[in-house]
């Protein structure tokens, strides 16, 4: 037998997956800073200055990383959810409930960004656009999900309701999604356009992909660190734990 | 109690036995019926005094007002699809029981339709004509209603299963199933919006429909997973 073959379901108790997590987080967290660091250095010294929108067009470096982490997260965390409920395995709800409040704090982000850079580019705060309008609605869904995982206390079943959550919010993104952007061509309210962007500058690019890579190996941090956390509390009654926490 | 003893019977007579039996159980309990519709009336009646009486805003704004008024009403009404069954033990036999659940959560979702989204399509005609729409637009409104509160059912009922004998109940059912009402609230509304400015309403009627029988689909599905899980 090869004896090099990794096997993969060994970590998905939640005890191994600990001790695993416990390696992983410190190289993620280092790449998440220095990316962030060189994003940042990109973006504030680096990056020209837009020819029509002048220094406040830089909010971009966080708001685009943020919006896409935001949708992307939330992919992942329902591909956790259907992992969960097929194999049963505990360590996939724990991985989307790791994942939950990351993935708000990013649609949050995406939209407070927006609105800051919408304030001096269009002259307001807010407009019912398609995107922004589902990027909100993406918010209530991650807010309904963390309410849920809040108001059941037995963890395992918190895990099952919202796994059915998340699975039932997947396939209605791309519906509501497309509702949105029909319902704001109907009516034609706002008349501005994001998709219009004119050809970027190769430094605001990688600017941007590096802040985008930034972003996911904050977020692959920070869940690490959350998922070990909810391990710790979840299995505090088994021996293991009270010798890890020793 | 009737609905397990019809295993021998073909899917429809269980399906309307189970019917019956839901109809008959909201028909004992009147009150918890009407208050929705009493809810949704009130509701709409808040509108004009909100924003003033000036006709021609209001004219605009009543489909919207109505549709989210029906969103609302679905929703107080949903809480009691499982709520009654749980606490005397008989979602429990259901789910132990040969009959496919999904046909008796279809069940469940029909009773509600006839109970909460039926009554409401019957009376928006009333409160569309406080706000001055037309003949026309009437129609196009209890049409729209009509394919559109099925699937508030449906979609609702996957809320009610997942949050059931959970604490605060009601406040999360609204977070968890509002945002996944806004397709329906969108084209619902926009068939009456569509035609008032002119425009063809096959789409958004088409939608709905495409979203009922989506919905039709998906739904039991959903609810049935989230009944067990709930019952475990």
């Amino acid at each position: 037998m090869n004896k090099r073959v990794i096997h993969w379901f060994k970590f998905a108790s939640p005890q191994n997956f600990y001790v695993l997590a416990g390696r992983m987080w410190p190289w993620f967290a280092i790449l998440a800073t220095l990316l962030t660091v060189i994003g940042l250095w990109i973006a504030f010294f680096v990056a020209p200055t837009d020819a029509q929108q002048g220094e406040g067009y830089r909010i971009i470096f966080v708001h685009v990383p943020a919006s896409q982490m935001s949708m992307f997260i939330y992919l992942v965390m329902a591909a956790w959810a259907g992992f969960g409920l097929a194999f049963n395995t505990r360590l996939s709800g724990m991985m989307a409930s790791a994942l939950a409040p990351t993935g708000a704090l990013f649609a949050f982000l995406s939209l407070v960004t927006g609105s800051l850079w919408g304030k001096p580019m269009w002259g307001t705060w807010w407009v019912w656009d398609a995107r922004l309008t589902s990027e909100l609605i993406l918010l209530f869904l991650y807010l309904g999900f963390l309410a849920l995982q809040a108001s059941i206390d037995d963890p395992r079943r918190a895990d099952k309701a919202c796994a059915v959550l998340a699975l039932v919010g997947v396939v209605n993104v791309p519906i509501i999604y497309f509702s949105v952007k029909w319902w704001n061509t109907l009516h034609q309210g706002a008349s501005v356009s994001l998709t219009k962007s004119p050809t970027m500058a190769s430094t605001m690019l990688w600017g941007m992909l590096i802040m985008v890579l930034a972003c996911w190996m904050y977020a692959i941090t920070i869940a690490l660190l959350r998922v070990r956390n909810i391990i710790l509390d979840r299995e505090r009654h088994t021996e293991w734990v009270k010798h890890a926490v020793e | 109690m009737k609905v397990f003893e019809l295993r021998k019977l073909g899917l429809a007579s269980v399906l309307l036995a189970a019917l019956r039996r839901e109809l008959s159980l909201a028909l004992r309990q009147k009150g918890e019926v009407l208050t929705p519709l009493v809810f949704f009336v009130v509701i709409v009646s808040l509108f004009p005094l909100g924003v003033g009486p000036e006709s021609a805003l209001l004219l605009r704004m009543a489909p919207g007002v109505l549709w989210v008024s029906a969103l609302l009403a679905a929703m107080l009404s949903l809480q009691r699809l499982f709520a009654m069954d749980y606490v005397d033990g008989s979602l429990e036999q259901m789910v132990l029981s040969s009959t496919p659940l999904g046909l008796l959560v279809v069940a469940k979702a029909l009773s509600h339709f006839l109970l909460s989204g039926l009554p409401l399509v019957l009376m928006a005609p009333m409160l569309g004509l406080q706000f001055g729409l037309e003949g026309r637009a009437l129609g196009i409104l209890m049409l729209s209603l009509l394919l559109g509160t099925p699937t508030l059912s449906l979609i609702g009922s996957i809320g009610a299963a997942l949050t059931l004998g959970v604490r605060g109940a009601g406040v999360l059912l609204s977070l968890l199933i509002l945002p996944l009402y806004i397709p329906v609230l969108i084209f619902g509304a926009g068939a009456v919006e569509a035609d008032a400015a002119g425009l063809g309403i096959g789409g958004h009627l088409s939608l709905l429909a495409a979203l009922l029988v989506l919905s039709a689909f998906f739904a039991p599905l959903a609810t049935t997973t989230a009944l067990r899980i709930s019952l475990e």
